[in-house]
């Protein structure tokens, strides 16, 4: 019963952020000067004025943010201003399974190599193999996904031809995307995790525990591995987010149809549907994410769990 | 920490990748051309598309009355109109169609539908922003503006199924050139109004299943950011002579992504190559580097409304502090010319005056004659560019070569991104701004007629009634020579006033893989695609060896 | 730092301590004292102190001294030219390159150096505003607790899902690019996660026993916060912050990548970087010298961040 009533709290808690965010995003697009009707031909005002009639902009802000809103209830983004004839619903729906495969295989990526090195390099304290993880993933760290990606695709695509550098379907360019975005955040799961076991290794239940004489392999897994990776999990949240939406610098690289190039086109067509659209569904993730974050941390630390 | 999942990914697919043919040569054999497109469409109706790409995809999917030779700038190809004549002073012409155009559902094309097509071009609740491309027409302009109502005044009508007549405002001895723009081409009623009206635009007219054409591929597939996607079209007139099975266009914002695709075998041909890379493009035996005389401009706009770029004297003193030669050869390094006049010197019979040429000397005189003793009297300014990696870099050249040359030491720099450098532009709220035009046919008109007064895409504040006498005066001329001639001395007065200060002529810089046939170098980038081909080179060097062997082997037994 | 769950309170963390037991004596310079020496004693750390303190000298005050070029002079014609290499200006000027030129004949080195200005001022700075904000927000939230707590975390992932980009360019449009502006929008941002980390680390804290201790002894609630939890916050935030200045720098590289960070001509590593990665295959210099340079100050901020990390934990020095 206690658990149903935090899942509903935090629910419409969720729907009140989803609200906001909705709204700030709706004023802010609004705010910025120039135009989605801007052509490299200047456009005569009467036919400026006709086109904003036919899209509703002629109303006051506030009508236009109502009407918004009960399209949005309804599940319908609006028509999207910078690719015309398109709808909002039908730019996500192609683009977002594109973002989603990246950021997914990302984060895999970056789980399946940041944790292991993390506790394997806490595990080897300031000895030369921590030394060389760490620094591996400073390296990691230190170099921007801007050239990350086109390293990978000049070597791994150009040079040893293993991959295609460029597009989407039917090419194997994501895969290059994906590891990019996955060796930035597992250098930074790596660093964490390592942060995070120290953290744990150096309290008192652990020294009780070797000096009971329990085996270092099932210290390391059983004992410390759960408070270990609580940062890590908190890290997840905006991290799969910013896989998500932030990655447009990837599909700018390797030309992907994702979900962050639309985000950052609509932002300078000032595609203003677009815009509140792809911020939406950014919105959602995330806090479905965070929601998640919360649950397993709740659960991976007893301390927490009684605060609450 | 890098070596887990490179292990992986080359266990996976480093053993296939190795025999894997390459997307083009699947494409070669498929005859399916893959071009980088450079943006996104913006739309695919010809009354709503502006920019070269998106013309680039219309030319696959639609066919106008005249269309451009494969191979020469000068000639016209007969479309849609098998054949056309003018009276004696160009100012009526007649377009004969041909009776085996279809619309791509099998409708026949017929002269009604190219009225209705510049009707919907024409029309003001249009908005079309190529509109001004017909003010060729007899009342078009009034019409278009809405000073008249009636579209039976406008100079076109069909005189039957197939006879097609354009009365015109003045004598336009290149007409033919004209209608080859998109601007011009004709439109499916029925299919546009199944949509909506006429003149709503962006309706579900454009997307693939319900778009109907007559060009010879017809649309099959539009992904946003990823391609478009045009195949053959079997009841093309000319659908024998199309050689191609479809093309496929790729938008690629980045050029170093384009690039790279191009050499990953990915592209037939790019839409650019990145200045810096140029040099070891043209370093390479066999290389596919293209870099062709195009009809185009770069040059930067003065706010003439605005201090200091108002006094003209200051503007002559930017101008001949640009070092233009240093620009071409090491900034933009694709053989791009100096532009020592503002029209490029493309059209037949017409040089532009010789005015500009780098000369620091008589900078400095125009400097002082400005009122300014010395550079550092000059109040601070901004150069205005959108961001794009090539634009920043002859800015910054272009910003130290005033600073030396001049002494100006408060020369800013701002990036803007796309759309609010456009919106600030057309307020004419900027000192300088970066710009570039490009013909849309070829006749000097289309590079000077922006610069009379209130024309829409002047945007410098910059008038001047004589120069806007002689291009009226011009418009009004059929003998060519004369006519020329006005032009050149209203080019005169804008190299004098320079509202603009003219940078370098364009050349198209691209890559082109060797399988692609029929491709050949134009002034205005217009290739008919209906001519192209595809032969897999190595097979063609294959099928030589062959031949060959086969000779020398004596026995020239049946293969 | 969790401190120990054991209730023998000589195991709690020092600060704690010392305040328990002896509230009423001076407090706080023997932390830091300890720590410097401890510190001190760190060779690697130390390396990593005198590297960032060096670069940061040799970026603010290099550039004054005579001789060292313009980074912004172009000399076209003198383009792509290797390290060490002496050329003649078609002026008849001569140039020593020490890290060679970029494709408009402008010295990487000085380039470098000034980019090192701009990149170090908005990563210090900027972190700086992310720190202070973030490690007050979270503190206060996790300590608060309840629904303050949850109201402030659901504020934060609001502003997680807010269009970053969007505010960049409206502020930008409205103000002009102004470099206040950068520290502002990154600062703005980067705080988001650090709340979050600290609020985390002060949820396991406040039910120690030496918070009960001092609320035992009637410490107010402010001094808990500022004197006690935040101080034991440190060891993860101080690792996390080592994170967040590349993080900022890299996020300021990018905002150049859309034009709205540094303007042209000037540089920062971020920018110089980027357009060394376009370049990578045709003139690697320009992505290696800078990188090299970048590489070095974020590694001597980490190595510097573990060594105070250790330095701030006695514990685990005693491991």
């Amino acid at each position: 019963m206690e658990i149903v009533r935090y899942i509903a709290s935090r629910l419409a808690q969720s729907l009140f952020a989803l609200l906001c965010i909705v709204t700030i995003t709706f004023f802010l697009a609004r705010l910025a000067p120039g135009g989605p009707f801007l052509d490299e031909k200047k456009i005569p005002p009467h036919l400026i004025e006709q086109m904003q009639k036919a899209y509703g902009f002629d109303q006051p802000l506030i009508v236009q943010y109502g009407l918004y809103l009960d399209r949005l209830i309804h599940g319908d983004l609006g028509p999207s201003l910078g690719n015309k004839g398109f709808t909002v619903n039908e730019v996500i729906a192609e683009s977002f399974p594109v973002s989603f495969t990246l950021g997914i295989s990302g984060l895999f990526i970056a789980l399946v190599i940041g944790i292991p090195v993390g506790v394997f390099a806490a595990a080897r304290r300031n000895t030369a193999v921590d030394y060389s993880l760490m620094t591996l993933a400073l390296i990691g760290i230190c170099l921007p996904t801007f050239v990350i990606a086109p390293l990978l695709g000049e070597i791994f695509g150009l040079r040893l031809g293993w991959f295609d550098v460029a597009f989407w379907e039917g090419s194997t360019a994501w895969i290059l995307g994906a590891v990019t975005l996955g060796l930035y955040d597992s250098a930074y799961i790596a660093r964490l995790t390592r942060g995070a076991m120290l953290d744990v290794l150096s309290q008192d239940f652990i020294r009780t525990a070797k000096a009971k004489g329990v085996a270092p392999l099932t210290i390391l897994f059983k004992h410390a591995f759960r408070g270990g990776i609580s940062p890590v999990v908190a890290f997840l949240g905006p991290a799969l987010a910013g896989l998500l939406g932030g990655s447009f610098v990837v599909e700018t690289v390797f030309n992907l149809p994702g979900l962050g190039q639309h985000f950052i086109k609509a932002a300078t067509n000032r595609d203003y549907w677009l815009i509140n659209g792809t911020v939406t569904v950014f919105a959602v993730l995330i806090l479905i994410m965070n929601f998640v974050v919360d649950v397993v941390q709740a659960w991976l630390d007893p301390r927490i769990r009684a605060g609450k | 920490m890098m070596a887990l999942p490179l292990i992986c990914a080359t266990l996976s697919f480093g053993f296939l990748s190795c025999q894997r043919e390459t997307r083009v040569e699947r494409a070669t054999r498929d005859k399916i051309l893959l071009l980088g497109n450079g943006a996104e469409p913006k739309a695919l109706d010809p009354h709503l598309v502006s920019s070269v790409g998106d013309a680039n995809i219309l030319r696959a999917l639609f066919e106008g009355l005249v269309v451009p030779h494969p191979a020469d700038d000068f000639a016209d190809e007969p479309g849609v109109a098998e054949r056309w004549e003018a009276n004696d002073d160009f100012t009526e012409w007649r377009f004969f169609l041909r009776h085996d155009a279809k619309w791509s559902n099998g409708d026949p094309l017929t002269a009604q539908d190219f009225v209705y097509s510049f009707h919907r071009a024409l029309h003001p609740d249009m908005a079309s922003p190529y509109s001004s491309m017909l003010y060729f027409l007899k009342n078009a302009e009034d019409f278009n503006t809405g000073k008249i109502k009636d579209f039976s005044q406008v100079g076109v009508r069909a005189e039957g199924d197939h006879l097609l007549v354009c009365t015109l405002v003045s004598p336009t001895p290149f007409f033919p050139d004209v209608v080859k723009h998109t601007a011009w081409l004709p439109v499916h009623q029925a299919t546009i109004e199944a949509f909506g009206s006429m003149t709503d635009s962006y309706t579900a007219w454009q997307r693939p299943g319900n778009l109907v054409s007559n060009g010879p591929f017809t649309l099959i597939e539009w992904r946003i950011n990823a391609y478009v996607k045009v195949r053959k079209n079997p009841l093309y007139w000319d659908a024998d002579a199309v050689a191609l099975n479809g093309i496929d266009f790729y938008p690629i914002d980045s050029p170093f992504t384009e690039e790279k695709a191009f050499r990953n075998g990915l592209l037939h041909s790019s839409y650019s190559v990145p200045d810096n890379l140029i040099a070891g493009y043209r370093e390479k035996a066999n290389t596919p580097l293209r870099i062709e005389t195009y009809s185009g401009t770069y040059f930067y706009r003065c706010n003439v409304d605005k201090k200091p770029t108002d006094n003209v004297n200051f503007r002559r003193a930017l101008a001949y502090a640009i070092d233009q030669e240093t620009i071409v050869k090491y900034v933009t390094r694709g053989g791009q010319i100096p532009a020592y006049g503002f029209t490029p010197p493309a059209a037949e019979g017409y040089d532009p005056p010789h005015v500009i040429r780098f000369d620091p000397e008589k900078a400095r005189d125009f400097l002082r004659k400005a009122g300014y003793a010395k550079g550092s009297d000059v109040p601070e300014f901004t150069i205005l560019i959108n961001t794009l990696e090539s634009h920043r870099n002859i800015a910054m050249a272009i910003q130290d070569m005033w600073k030396k040359n001049l002494g100006l030491e408060k020369v800013k720099i701002e990036n803007q991104e796309w759309k609010v450098y456009q919106q600030t532009t057309q307020d004419q709220r900027y000192d300088v701004s970066r710009a570039g035009w490009i013909g849309d046919y070829i006749d000097p008109t289309t590079f000077l007629s922006i610069w009379r007064t209130g024309d829409s895409n002047n945007y410098t504040g910059w008038t001047n009634p004589t120069y806007d006498k002689l291009l009226r005066e011009s418009f009004l001329l059929s003998n060519p020579v004369e006519r020329l001639a006005k032009l050149h001395e209203a080019e005169s007065i804008l190299m004098d006033e320079l509202p603009i200060l003219p940078i370098y002529w364009y050349t198209r810089v691209y890559l082109l893989h060797p399988d692609v046939k029929g491709w050949h170098p134009l002034l205005l980038d217009h290739h008919p695609y209906k001519h192209l081909d595809l032969i897999a080179a190595k097979s063609e060097a294959k099928s030589e060896a062959k031949a060959k062997r086969q000779n020398s082997g004596k026995k020239g037994g049946a293969e | 730092m969790p401190p120990a769950d054991s209730p023998d309170s000589a195991l709690a963390p020092p600060s704690s301590r010392r305040d328990a037991n002896a509230a009423t004596i001076e407090k706080g310079s023997s932390l830091s004292r300890d720590a410097w020496l401890r510190l001190r004693k760190n060779a690697l750390a130390m390396a990593s102190l005198c590297f960032l303190v060096g670069i940061v000298l040799v970026s603010f005050l290099l550039p004054l001294v005579p001789g060292i070029p313009d980074p912004n002079a172009t000399h076209p014609e003198l383009q792509s030219l290797g390290a060490f290499s002496r050329a003649t200006t078609a002026e008849g000027q001569s140039i020593f390159y020490l890290l060679g030129s970029d494709p408009l004949g402008r010295d990487v080195f000085s380039r470098i150096l000034y980019g090192g200005r701009m990149s170090l001022a908005v990563g210090f700075l900027a972190t700086f505003v992310s720190l202070t904000i973030g490690m007050i927000y979270g503190a206060v939230s996790g300590f608060a607790g309840g629904r303050i707590d949850s109201a402030m975390m659901r504020f934060v992932d609001i502003l997680y899902a807010l269009p970053f980009m969007i505010i960049v360019i409206i502020l930008t449009t409205y103000f002009g690019n102004q470099l206040w502006l950068l520290f502002v929008c990154i600062g703005a941002v980067e705080w988001l996660t650090m709340s979050r980390i600290v609020r985390g680390q002060v949820l396991s804290l406040k039910r120690q026993e030496f918070i009960d201790a001092a609320r035992s002894l009637g410490l107010s609630q402010s001094r808990i916060l500022f004197r006690h939890i935040i101080p034991n916050t440190l060891g993860p935030v101080v690792v996390y912050t080592t994170l967040t200045v590349p993080a900022v720098m890299r996020l300021e590289a990018i905002l150049s990548f859309l034009g709205l960070g540094v303007q042209p001509p000037d540089a920062s590593w971020g920018s110089l970087i980027k357009e060394g990665a376009d370049l990578m295959s045709s003139d690697p210099g320009l992505l290696i010298y800078p990188a090299a340079v970048f590489g070095a100050t974020l590694f001597s901020l980490n190595f510097l961040g573990d060594g105070l990390r250790d330095a701030l934990d006695p514990k685990s020095s005693k491991d």
